[in-house]
């Protein structure tokens, strides 16, 4: 895994992105940006060339999931690893993440090794 | 008071507080509420649709809460401030997922909005729906916070 990539965390919550910076920072990436929903999210895929997206699903404005449908049609984004991590638990938000794109998807409550091992799972 | 409604939230409770700051919470009795005064000093409410429609919130004192933050971001919080309330906010929306995945495997299919916050001493909630008013009392080592669930239908 190459420490060095750019993640984008998008959650409309500021203790959230806090927590997954922590622990993100924990883990060796120094490389951390973030956004409060998936529009300003979109803004800024515009302005920079990201590795990784981690996002929230329930956000105002711009869902994470219409995020991720967004970043699977953009010929630009399509390709770029996205990580759910969302209080969203039920069986149809899985199924309906995994239909859209998602790399992984990470249930809250989530521990620093759940965040680690789903990544390492995402880029092997 | 029917236990397969309580016992998700409960549980969800400790799972989300236990995983994200460490905490083991005390369950105190489970019991009707009948007024709006909210049992601390900051909220967080979260409107359900679905199998029922109602609304739930968690109302944290500032000892527990400021415990709980200072854990969840391993250093120490000591003010009741914007931080905090949109921590508040955070938990609730994490107790609400948790409580409605079990829900789920219950057959009860719920969905959420997104969280508000209220804060003040004394501040009151007011649960709209008609549904009674279910206060589950938790207790930490700094402090106290209450559930309320109210689900009609």
């Amino acid at each position: 895994m190459d420490l060095s990539m750019k993640i984008l965390v998008v959650d409309d919550f500021a203790t959230m992105r806090r927590i997954l910076k922590n622990i993100l920072k924990q883990i060796g990436f120094t490389d951390l940006h973030e956004a409060d929903d998936g529009s300003t999210a979109l803004e800024e895929l515009k302005r920079s060339k990201y590795d990784l997206i981690i996002a929230d699903w329930n956000m105002p404005k711009m869902t994470g999931i219409e995020l991720l449908r967004a970043v699977r049609a953009s010929d630009e984004y399509k390709d770029i690893p996205f990580l759910m991590v969302t209080a969203e638990a039920q069986k149809q938000n899985v199924i309906e993440a995994v239909k859209a794109g998602v790399s992984n998807y990470v249930v809250k409550p989530f521990t620093a090794d759940q965040i680690s091992e789903k990544l390492k799972k995402i880029f092997g | 008071m029917d236990a397969n409604i309580i016992n998700p939230f409960i549980n969800a409770t400790m799972n989300v507080l236990g995983t994200m700051a460490s905490i083991k919470a005390t369950t105190g009795k489970p019991y009707l509420k009948k007024d709006n005064v909210a049992k601390g000093d900051v909220t967080g409410v979260i409107g359900l649709t679905g199998a029922a429609n109602g609304t739930i919130s968690v109302t944290f004192d500032e000892g527990s809460i400021l415990q709980i933050v200072s854990n969840m971001f391993g250093e120490e919080m000591t003010v009741l401030d914007d931080e905090i309330a949109d921590a508040v906010g955070e938990l609730t929306n994490m107790i609400s997922g948790q409580a409605r995945k079990e829900l789920e495997a219950k057959g009860k299919i719920f969905h959420a909005a997104i969280p508000s916050v209220i804060t003040g001493k004394g501040h009151k909630v007011i649960h709209i729906t008609s549904g009674a008013r279910i206060a589950i009392p938790f207790e930490t080592e700094k402090g106290s916070f209450t559930i309320e669930v109210c689900l009609e239908g």
